[in-house]
C-alpha cells in the first residue's frame, strides 16, 4: 500500500471522538469570547433570547459581535445582515479547500450538515490534519464540540454574568491566535513555499490594514483578499504538488 | 421589536450558512484543474496567516502582553507540544505581561 493510501485510509478511519477531541483547544478559545459576547450582548440592551438564538443559528464570532454592536447604534437590520454577509464570505474559500479533504462518497446531506459548523477555527484544525481524507464523523465531533463550547459560553455571558477577572478575560484573547500559531508552526518549518505564502499573506493582510488609502475595508475583505491573493501567488509559483 | 430581532438573526443565520454551504455541496466530487487544488491546498495557509495577524497585536488590549503569548505560542508550537498546552502556554504569557 502506498503511503498516500495509508493517510487517506487513517483518515477515514477517524471517529467522532477523535474530532471531538481535536476540537477541545477550539473549545478552550471559544468559552471566553462567547461569554464576552453575552456580556455585550446583555449590556446593548438586547433581549437574551436574541442573545441564545444568534450564538445558535449565526455561530460565527466576529459577525455576532459586530452585530450587537450595529443593533446597539441603531444600524437598519438590512444593513447588518448585509455587513454579515461580507463579513462571512471567506468562509466560502474555507469550505472549498475544506471540501475537497471529505472523505470521497460522502453524502451531500452531510455535507449540508458539516458545513454549519466551519468557522476559522474549525476549519484549521481540519486542515491542518496529517490525514489527506478526513470522515464526516470526525469533522463532526469537531464541529460539535466547538458549537457547544460558543453556545455554554453566550448562556454563561448572558445568565451568569461576568465570572472572571477583567486581566484575565483579556490574556485569554490570545487563546484562539495562540491555536492557529500552534497549528502553523510546524507545517512552515517543514515547507518552504507555504512559509513564503503565509508570510505574504500576513504582509498583504497587514498593508490592507495600515494603509490608509484601505482604511473602509471591513476585516472580512481584508482576511478574503490576502488569501485569495496569496493563495493565487501560491498556485503560480509552485506548480510542483506542494504536499500540506 | 422582538419579532423583526427574530427575522435579524434569521437572516444573520442564513447569509452566514450560504457561503459556508455552497462550496461544501457543490464542490464535493467535482474534479478541478490542477490550478484550483494547488489553490485551495495553499488557502488554509494563508488564510491563517492573514487571521493571525496583525490580528494578534490587538488581542488582549495590551501590545506587550499579546506579544509575548505570541512568542510562547511560537516556541511551543515548534517543540510540537500539544495543542492545548500551547493555547493555555499563550494564555499564561499574556496574563504575566499584562
Amino acid at each position: 500500500m502506498s503511503m498516500e493510501g495509508a493517510a487517506s485510509q487513517a483518515g477515514e478511519r477517524l471517529t467522532f471522538r477523535d474530532g471531538a477531541k481535536a476540537g477541545i483547544p477550539v473549545a478552550i478559545g471559544y468559552i471566553p469570547i462567547a461569554v464576552t459576547f453575552g456580556l455585550l450582548a446583555k449590556s446593548a440592551g438586547i433581549p437574551d433570547s436574541i442573545g441564545v438564538l444568534m450564538s445558535l443559528l449565526v455561530f460565527a464570532g466576529a459577525s455576532q459581535f459586530v452585530g450587537v454592536n450595529l443593533l446597539a447604534v441603531g444600524v437598519s437590520h438590512w444593513e447588518i445582515v448585509l455587513t454579515t454577509l461580507i463579513l462571512n464570505l471567506r468562509h466560502f474559500l474555507m469550505t472549498a479547500s475544506l471540501s475537497r479533504r471529505i472523505a470521497p462518497g460522502t453524502s451531500k446531506k452531510w455535507m449540508a450538515l458539516l458545513s454549519y459548523g466551519v468557522t476559522d477555527e474549525t476549519f484549521s484544525v481540519a486542515s491542518f490534519r496529517r490525514e489527506q481524507n478526513l470522515s464526516p464523523s470526525f469533522v463532526l465531533g469537531l464541529n460539535l464540540i466547538a458549537f457547544l463550547a460558543w453556545n455554554a459560553g453566550t448562556w454563561i455571558g448572558l445568565f451568569l454574568g461576568a465570572g472572571l477577572p477583567q486581566s484575565l478575560q483579556a490574556s485569554m484573547g490570545i487563546a484562539l491566535y495562540a491555536m492557529f500559531i500552534g497549528l502553523l508552526a510546524p507545517s512552515l518549518k517543514k515547507s518552504r513555499p507555504m512559509l513564503v505564502i503565509a508570510l505574504l499573506a500576513a504582509a498583504i493582510h497587514s498593508c490592507l490594514k495600515w494603509v490608509p488609502l484601505f482604511k473602509g475595508l471591513s476585516a472580512g475583505w481584508g482576511i478574503m483578499i490576502a488569501t485569495v491573493l496569496a493563495a493565487t501567488v501560491g498556485a503560480m509559483l509552485f506548480p510542483e504538488e506542494a504536499s500540506a | 421589536m422582538i419579532d423583526s430581532l427574530w427575522l435579524l438573526v434569521l437572516g444573520m443565520g442564513a447569509v452566514t450558512y450560504i457561503p459556508r454551504m455552497l462550496p461544501m455541496v457543490t464542490l464535493e466530487n467535482i474534479q478541478l484543474p490542477p490550478f484550483w487544488n494547488r489553490f485551495l491546498r495553499f488557502v488554509p495557509f494563508a488564510a491563517l496567516s492573514a487571521l493571525i495577524f496583525p490580528g494578534i497585536l490587538s488581542s488582549t488590549g495590551n501590545m506587550k502582553s499579546a506579544l509575548a503569548g505570541g512568542v510562547i505560542a511560537v516556541l511551543l508550537a515548534l517543540l510540537r507540544v500539544n495543542l492545548v498546552l500551547i493555547v493555555l502556554g499563550g494564555i499564561l504569557a499574556a496574563f504575566f505581561c499584562m
